[in-house]
């Protein structure tokens, strides 16, 4: 009896990349685990962690979040240096909603994330237009402006901040809330991206005078995927007020930038799930690194060039495309 | 259509310079000229992508001069880009799943997300890619210039326009491709399109315009029939270089 190599994903994919014909149990589990893997990792190896690991995959989660949000960006050719300015405003307005009104954390969340959303979608409104490093530079200054507005004009706590507030009823509440939050966010933007919405958007990445010829008003394009970018990363400034009982100028400070952008380019921009993939290596990476002091930063800056310099196109791409190269022995008739 | 008086220019040169013309419904235009005489610009001011510095545009009876591209794309006017735009990421169908989603399409045809594959593999046949060939699920990357310029054509169909704009279509085209793009201009036309063509080649695009306007140094120089315009003294010393 002859046997020959073949694909397993032969004969799963039929002409295009999002038509597929399964046929057997075995196609769909295919198309299922890597679906699986998040979902498990996220809700179910958390409960296995001592509640120091558990801290970090909860900041990590916040960062996976930022990065989501930033790969979303991205994907309509808005470069953001400025992930900081959702988290800041986020923070506060959960934060003052919180300490002024007394509002639950359970009305806080949801009510910053949409506002948080509007504010700084009409803060960017402005500069919508411009295009790659313009508007990149744009949102590196807007939260070093808004950080500098507190400490002048010592509005909402100054340079103290808002401390003292709500925090959640356990570490699990907190666990939960901001693991299904990722979820939902992973899953909801790649279904969206794969609508017709997500084709418009990477239209406007692709060739924005194209678009505009074809009847479709890119500014309010672009200002819907703002909002939806600004929501995510607002929610995750709302939760990390609530997490940290402290609503403040460090809310704006440069990591809340660096660290999702730094996680997407590693995990591999476009996909979502490369973000996060991304900044659960690269946080609990740089808290294993702690205990080299003053080094940290070295080891941890030459692991970004070796990641960077060895997979350009990211972990998650990589990873993608071994497991569609997965071969298996078949009967040869 | 109307247009009157347009005008602009960039910085001190007079790229478009108080061009008039009138295109009755139905009708087919070439617009021809050197490089360099403003033919591309006059297309910018007239679907919005530029605004002018003086004169309007005025189509079904209201004025849309300065108006944003895509509302001018509502009222019915298309274009193509001479330098092909197509979306090199997305495969050659999804291209027209974007202007399908237009507005104005939407309004006129309805169809829901998934119904537009179809609709748009429709267009893609139209404009002569091959039924059920492979081409049209590759990506726009990675197909040569003839389709890519039968693609943009396709885009600007696709938005059921009464008025078109066609920018050098066929420029870069071997005979055979531009000959096989013809009959496809003359279909449209047969539908009772209106129609802009910006051409070089000038044997095909007089065989079947009805009107012709020459453009030198962003001023019109000669409007008529291709004959007409061709005995035209100003036209011969535009294209060949005056005596002095």
């Amino acid at each position: 009896m002859e046997k020959r190599k073949e694909r397993i994903d032969r004969g799963i994919k039929a002409r295009s990349e999002d038509i597929f014909a399964l046929s057997s149990y075995r196609e769909m589990l295919y198309l299922l685990v890597p679906r699986a893997i998040p979902v498990v990792g996220l809700l179910f190896l958390a409960p296995f962690l001592s509640p120091y690991w558990r801290e970090i995959f909860i900041s990590t989660s916040v960062y996976a979040l930022l990065a989501i949000s930033w790969d979303l960006l991205i994907s309509a050719g808005l470069v953001s240096l400025g992930q900081s300015l959702f988290y800041g405003i986020g923070s506060y307005v959960a934060g003052s909603l919180n300490h002024y009104y007394s509002l639950p954390p359970i009305l806080t969340i949801p009510i910053a994330t949409v506002a948080g959303g509007i504010i700084c979608t009409i803060v960017l409104l402005p500069v919508l237009r411009l295009r790659g490093i313009y508007f990149a530079m744009v949102t590196l200054v807007v939260p070093l402006m808004f950080s500098r507005l507190v400490e002048a004009t010592r509005i909402l706590g100054g340079t103290e901040g808002l401390t003292g507030l709500t925090p959640f009823p356990s570490p699990w509440v907190s666990l939960y809330v901001i693991e299904i939050a990722v979820l939902v966010t992973l899953f909801g933007f790649r279904r969206l991206m794969g609508s017709d919405w997500g084709l418009i958007v990477k239209g406007i990445n692709d060739n924005d005078r194209s678009v505009m010829s074809a009847g479709l008003n890119i500014h309010w394009y672009k200002a819907q995927v703002v909002f939806l970018g600004a929501s995510v990363g607002c929610f995750a400034g709302a939760f990390g007020t609530h997490l940290d009982m402290f609503a403040g100028m460090p809310g704006f400070a440069l990591d809340y930038s660096i660290m999702p952008i730094a996680a997407a380019v590693v995990g591999g921009a476009g996909s979502f799930a490369g973000p996060l993939l991304g900044a659960f290596i690269l946080v609990p990476l740089s808290e294993i690194l702690r205990s080299l002091g003053a080094l940290r930063i070295v080891f941890y800056g030459m692991f970004l060039v070796i990641f960077v310099v060895g997979l350009p196109e990211g972990i998650f791409r990589f990873l993608q495309r071994k497991y569609h190269q997965f071969e298996r022995w078949v009967e040869v008739s | 259509m109307r247009v009157e008086d347009l005008s602009k220019s960039f910085g001190g040169v007079l790229a478009v310079d108080g061009v008039s013309f009138e295109l009755p419904s139905g009708q087919l235009l070439g617009i021809i000229g050197p490089n360099g005489s403003g033919k591309t610009t006059l297309v910018n001011l007239i679907t919005g992508f530029i605004k002018p510095d003086r004169g309007r545009v005025i189509y079904s009876g209201k004025d849309i001069t300065g108006w944003p591209p895509y509302k001018i794309v509502t009222l019915g006017i298309a274009r193509t880009f001479q330098m092909v735009k197509p979306f090199y990421q997305l495969p050659a169908y999804k291209n027209l799943i974007i202007p399908l989603c237009s507005p104005r399409v939407k309004a006129m045809a309805g169809g829901k997300y998934g119904e537009r594959d179809a609709v748009a593999l429709d267009l893609l046949e139209e404009v002569g890619f091959e039924r059920d060939s492979y081409v049209s699920y590759k990506v726009a990357s990675s197909l040569p210039q003839g389709y890519l310029k039968r693609l943009e054509l396709a885009k600007a169909i696709a938005l059921r326009p009464d008025l078109i704009i066609l920018d050098e279509l066929f420029s870069g085209l071997s005979l055979a491709e531009v000959a096989s793009i013809v009959p496809i201009i003359e279909k449209l036309r047969f539908q009772g399109k209106t129609m802009i063509m910006i051409e070089h080649r000038l044997k095909e695009l007089f065989r079947i315009a009805d009107r012709v306007m020459v453009l030198n140094y962003g001023q019109k120089i000669a409007e008529g029939s291709a004959k007409e315009v061709m005995e035209s003294e100003e036209v011969k010393n535009a294209y060949l270089g005056s005596e002095e």
